[in-house]
């Protein structure tokens, strides 16, 4: 715990955007958090590190809503939160991309950006439609953001690689304005040149002021592009490195007790 | 696009057929262009409400009792209607025509809450709902069809306006509508994205149960209107109306280019894929062919079907889902 306040007292300008305040989950018998605790600032990278079980997973769904949490606070700029579902986080800029994608292979890159909240217009003045031309648009200019320029914007997204794919996750993150994006595992699906490009969107979203939530199994990855290690071991926090500061060896000693 | 050039090599076939034996033409033939768009618009209707259900990656089974079932209410309304309450034929039709739609809202709604709530997988809801749907309706026909006699009613499902017949007028229209809900509403869009990945679409928000209600929902209702429009066609109801249609709606389907794994599929290709049927059935008894030949050829364009979705899925690179 005290590895919690001092990283909290290091040298960061800005109030935290999120806070989580000592945060419980139990699943019956099983304690999946303890009293878990961290900061994520903007234009900060934090990556959560631990073993299997060790909670990382089960501290975002409680940050995104999935799960209501005992105990403890989330705090968001400041005010208390309690999401009741991934739709009331999302509303409050709290993007989740998650491992398997979550994107919908079938439609296009527009029409997952805007997958559950598309754009309506009307046709012949009176029939409500979906606005598609609106969607292809927002694609084009938010895949640009992320120097991402794709000629077909009417092919579905199966038609793209995996890491553009990670890509139109990220940038419907990015599209509705999100403040703050947990990413889980990536890169966990990728060749290695498109892990470049994944660890190249992160920056990019870093660079943008946003706040990131990394997770992954990868330290070599964690170690290029977190500003701060969180360590979870047990459903506990066991400790916060910054990169320059710590060794990857420290780090899994950390992962799995001493 | 695929179930078209079928539909266009079928005509091409029969009408060279037609001028090498009889001399005449098939397709420019009056009467046989309103016996084929006639004998499309049971199926077709099944096949419409089919489409947002295989599109979701479900299937609806009970489709065909539904409609019988409807028919039968359809029958038993308009003879009430006109007989105890004095209503005029055609307001009598109306009432007719309404009530049997309307309760097949009862039967979609359950199939919908099976599937979306107590998570019954929809081939099997869908199997208990085609048990019971048909139950129902030879209970209440009382094993027997339900003649009608309403002029009105009748002239409904067979009249022609400037030679089309009016129930290939309401199907088109009937097309026009399903068209626009699936390809320019949220509803459509959203049932395109819980076919791909339902995890997918919970995650970005979709509400799946809602949905799925709906979309059983609305099949339900189509099977209602084939139901009510057989009951004017024949100026009867009877409960097996839809028993031979069942599978022709999931042909017309996957004909038309949907996989049956969901994701995909289009009103259109519904159409031409319920059309080749039609084409296939008729085109076989005009060139005097066993009818028994018509299940073999209808058996065979399906499987080619698959085959060529497949085959186009495997270069296309798209997900193969098991």
């Amino acid at each position: 715990m005290s590895d919690v306040t001092q990283a909290a007292a290091g040298p960061i300008l800005s109030a935290p955007i999120l806070s989580v305040r000592g945060i419980s989950k139990h699943f019956g018998g099983v304690q999946a958090l303890h009293k878990v605790s961290f900061d994520v600032h903007a234009g900060e990278v934090v990556a959560l590190a631990g073993d299997n079980g060790a909670g990382k997973s089960t501290v975002i769904k409680a940050i995104s809503g999935v799960f209501q949490h005992e105990g403890g606070e989330i705090l968001l700029d400041g005010r208390r939160v309690d999401f009741s579902s991934p739709q009331e986080a999302r509303d409050h800029g709290i993007e989740t991309i998650y491992q398997d994608l979550a994107l919908a292979d079938n439609l296009s890159i527009g029409a997952n950006i805007f997958l559950g909240r598309e754009p309506m217009t009307r046709r012949f003045g009176f029939l409500p439609a979906i606005d598609r031309k609106k969607m292809a648009a927002a694609a084009k200019a938010t895949m640009g953001l992320l120097d991402f320029h794709v000629s077909r914007l009417d092919a579905p997204v199966s038609a793209f690689s995996g890491g553009q794919r990670q890509a139109v996750a990220i940038g419907r993150a990015i599209f509705w304005n999100a403040r703050l994006v947990i990413m889980d595992e990536p890169t966990a699906a990728l060749g290695v040149p498109e892990q470049r490009k994944v660890i190249a969107l992160i920056q990019s979203l870093k660079a943008q002021g946003r706040g990131v939530i990394f997770i992954s199994h990868n330290l070599r990855d964690i170690f290029e592009v977190a500003d701060r290690i969180v360590v979870f071991r047990r459903g506990e926090n066991a400790g916060e490195r910054r990169p320059h500061e710590t060794t990857s060896d420290e780090i899994v000693r950390m992962m799995v007790g001493k | 696009m695929r179930a078209w050039l079928f539909l266009v090599f079928l005509i091409v076939f029969f009408e060279i057929w037609a001028r090498v034996a009889y001399g005449s033409s098939f397709i420019l033939n009056v009467y046989n262009l309103q016996s084929i768009s006639v004998f499309a618009t049971a199926p077709l209707l099944l096949a419409l409400g089919q489409t947002f259900v295989i599109i979701s990656a479900g299937i609806d089974l009970s489709l065909g009792f539904i409609m019988g079932f409807a028919s039968v209410i359809a029958a038993h309304t308009a003879n009430y209607a006109a007989a105890q309450l004095g209503l005029p034929p055609f307001a009598a039709m109306i009432v007719a025509i309404a009530t049997g739609t309307a309760l097949t809202i009862i039967p979609g709604l359950v199939n919908g809450a099976l599937i979306a709530h107590l998570r019954v997988p929809p081939f099997i809801g869908t199997l208990g709902m085609y048990g019971v749907a048909r139950g129902a309706a030879y209970l209440f026909a009382g094993g027997m069809t339900v003649a009608i006699s309403n002029p009105w009613y009748s002239a409904i499902g067979n009249n022609r306006v400037l030679g089309v017949p009016v129930v290939v007028i309401l199907t088109a229209i009937a097309c026009l509508i399903m068209h626009y809900l699936l390809s320019q509403t949220r509803f459509g869009q959203h049932t395109y994205a819980m076919g791909a990945s339902q995890a997918a679409a919970r995650r970005a928000g979709i509400r799946i149960k809602r949905l799925t209600m709906k979309i059983y929902l609305l099949s339900a209702v189509m099977a209602g209107v084939a139901g009510a429009f057989y009951t004017g066609r024949f100026s009867a109801g009877a409960a097996q109306a839809g028993e031979p249609l069942l599978l022709d709606s999931i042909a017309a389907v996957v004909i038309g280019g949907a996989s049956l794994f969901g994701g995909s599929g289009t009103i259109w290709g519904t159409v031409a894929g319920a059309l080749v049927i039609a084409v296939i059935q008729y085109g076989l008894v005009f060139i005097d062919v066993e009818p028994f030949w018509q299940f073999i050829a209808v058996g065979t364009v399906i499987i080619i079907s698959v085959l060529v979705d497949q085959t186009q899925r495997r270069f296309t690179g798209g997900r193969q889902v098991e």
